[in-house]
């Protein structure tokens, strides 16, 4: 009996020890990274030293693409309103998300209603989010300058003031993602133990202490990567501008996405674009591992 | 006397939850009802119109192939969810039941293809489909996303949870690697499976940049395309009802499959996250 289970595992070693097997199962994901990830970051950075518009032969100009991009006004304007965009939507989508979570995490009915409602936006496409928000912010038809006048208020220019047209589209992101990160939170809130209140409650402390003390530092895991994810979700601002604004008024809408793309796909000049895009990539994953560094740290 | 305090506080809580819960719910009931409404009425903040009708829809489909764009958004997402499912699942296999030199490494290269942002390879990839004579495919739609580098990673970590002896058992009984794991390993990760489809169905139907790159033949238009087009294009300026009717329309499948599969949706949103 017991030689017969032997033999027949050491069969099943003979044949499935085929030394190809998971090679051949791999092959896929292998030949898919060569093609669309290993080739197109060489070739993205040879295309960094040549001006080629697709069409006529590509010329090989050394570092002009470079010295242009340092000089070009236009990319550093669109950095800088990522970055803006940035600075109001990650606290903001820290602090609703936060707030709306520890309700939630309070033994409240109807959890899992309140849950959805919040989550819908998150599920929908960007266009869809920005169509609707393009009705809700118009000038003179907009429903929120509309509510505004209903209270005596002055309109505000909420997509056409170039002060205030990139902050309109960060709480708007907001909105759109915002449910997703309260998920985030409850999860991480719920690995709280109990026991840790209760204790805290017997030594006096308000709930705000608690909250302090013992939430926060827990769920610092959790806040650094609501941080890292709406960085990178941040970074790839493309779609609301390209419908609302097109990256107006004055520019003060163009993210950077919206500049790669339109240097690409309006003025065909694929070499430049291809140099923003590496570029820009580059500083992407500095900031992201900036931002591990220092959590790392901090943890 | 405490007690009323606490009940106060339960009140305010409440009534906070239920301000956020309508500022994201009202926006798409005002969308839905706005859709349904006469143009000289979506200016207003009411949410139902006094004559509600399908104007704003059969104009809408005799201004753009919406149809034509919700079949083709259909096929994509579907073949590319299959696609994500067969190659996360072996590639996965591979990587979580099975020996050999360079494993750790192609797990390596997974973790940081990841991490890698794709502005860096939006341009290469169009080069890629016009050289390949993709542009103005479904093929340009599909194959990009037809890996998935977390799907790979999900299929990993389910696999390498179950017991070696359901595999070895199958081997004993000729099964062959393919049938393990398609007949044999996938019953017992459903949520993985529910998951990974969940998302990268999801993720197909809502992508926009590059179906605006690839696609310049209305006829192929994704959904999200082909109404971003026409909410930029300024056709649709003197239509606004069109407009949000066109909203609405790809907005609803998902919300319809959402209402359905709740829990799910938030379960395989939330993994996209916790796995970092």
């Amino acid at each position: 009996m017991n030689i017969g289970v032997e033999i027949k595992t050491k069969k099943i070693k003979r044949t499935y020890n085929k030394k190809w097997l998971p090679y051949l199962l791999v092959s896929p994901y292998l030949i898919f990274v060569i093609i669309f990830v290993v080739f197109p970051v060489l070739f993205c950075f040879f295309l960094t030293f040549n001006k080629w518009n697709i069409i006529s032969p590509m010329k090989f100009i050394g570092i002009d693409n470079y010295s242009r991009l340092f000089h070009d006004r236009l990319f550093w304007k669109a950095i800088g309103n990522t970055l803006k965009f940035l600075l109001l939507h990650i606290p903001l989508q820290l602090i609703v998300s936060l707030l709306l979570a520890y309700l939630l995490n309070q033994k409240i009915k109807a959890a899992s209603f309140f849950r959805a409602s919040f989550f819908m936006p998150v599920i929908v496409s960007g266009v869809v989010v920005t169509i609707l928000w393009q009705q809700l912010l118009g000038f003179d038809f907009g429903l929120i300058n509309k509510m505004l006048m209903g209270l005596g208020v002055a309109k505000i220019g909420w997509l056409v003031d170039p002060d205030v047209a990139i902050y309109s589209i960060a709480v708007m992101a907001t909105w759109k993602n915002v449910g997703l990160y309260v998920i985030l939170f409850l999860v991480g809130l719920q690995t709280v133990p109990t026991q840790y209140y209760e204790a805290a409650k017997m030594e006096g402390a308000t709930r705000w202490q608690q909250f302090y003390h013992i939430t926060l530092p827990m769920i610092n895991p959790t806040i650094f990567m609501v941080v890292i994810l709406s960085t990178i979700g941040g970074f790839s601002l493309f779609i609301e501008p390209y419908i609302m604004t097109g990256g107006g008024p004055l520019n003060t809408t163009l993210s950077a996405v919206l500049y790669i793309y339109k240097q690409a796909f309006q003025y065909y000049n694929m070499g430049y674009s291809a140099t923003l895009g590496f570029f820009y990539a580059i500083m992407i994953m500095t900031v992201v591992i900036l931002q591990k560094k220092i959590i790392e740290k901090e943890v | 006397m405490k007690k009323q305090q606490l009940s106060l506080k339960r009140i305010l809580m409440y009534a906070a939850l239920l301000i956020a819960a309508i500022t994201f719910i009202y926006p798409f009931v005002w969308m839905i009802g706005a859709s349904l409404a006469p143009l000289h009425e979506i200016g207003t903040m009411t949410l139902w119109p006094s004559h509600p009708s399908l104007e704003n829809f059969r104009l809408m489909i005799s201004k753009i192939p919406i149809g034509r764009s919700l079949i083709n958004s259909l096929l994509v997402a579907l073949f590319t969810t299959s696609l994500v499912l067969i190659t996360g699942s072996t590639v996965g296999y591979a990587l979580a039941k099975m020996q050999f030199k360079g494993r750790q490494l192609i797990f390596y290269i997974i973790v940081f293809t990841m991490s890698l942002p794709f502005q860096i390879t939006l341009i290469p990839n169009y080069i890629t489909m016009v050289n390949l004579h993709l542009v103005d495919t479904y093929f340009a739609l599909i194959i990009p996303f037809a890996v998935s580098a977390f799907a790979i990673l999900m299929f990993r970590q389910a696999f390498q949870g179950l017991p070696q002896a359901l595999i070895d058992a199958a081997r004993l009984d000729g099964c062959s690697e393919m049938g393990i794991i398609f007949r044999i390993l996938w019953p017992n990760i459903k949520p993985t499976l529910v998951t990974v489809a969940i998302l990268s169905f999801i993720g197909s139907w809502n992508e926009v940049l590059w179906p605006l790159i690839v696609i310049r033949n209305e006829q192929l238009m994704t959904m999200p395309q082909l109404v971003t087009l026409f909410a930029v294009g300024g056709r649709a300026d003197s239509q606004l009802g069109v407009k949000i009717a066109a909203a609405v329309l790809l907005a609803l499948p998902v919300m319809i499959a959402f209402l359905f599969f709740q829990k799910h949706f938030i379960q395989s949103m939330a993994s996209t996250g916790l796995k970092d």
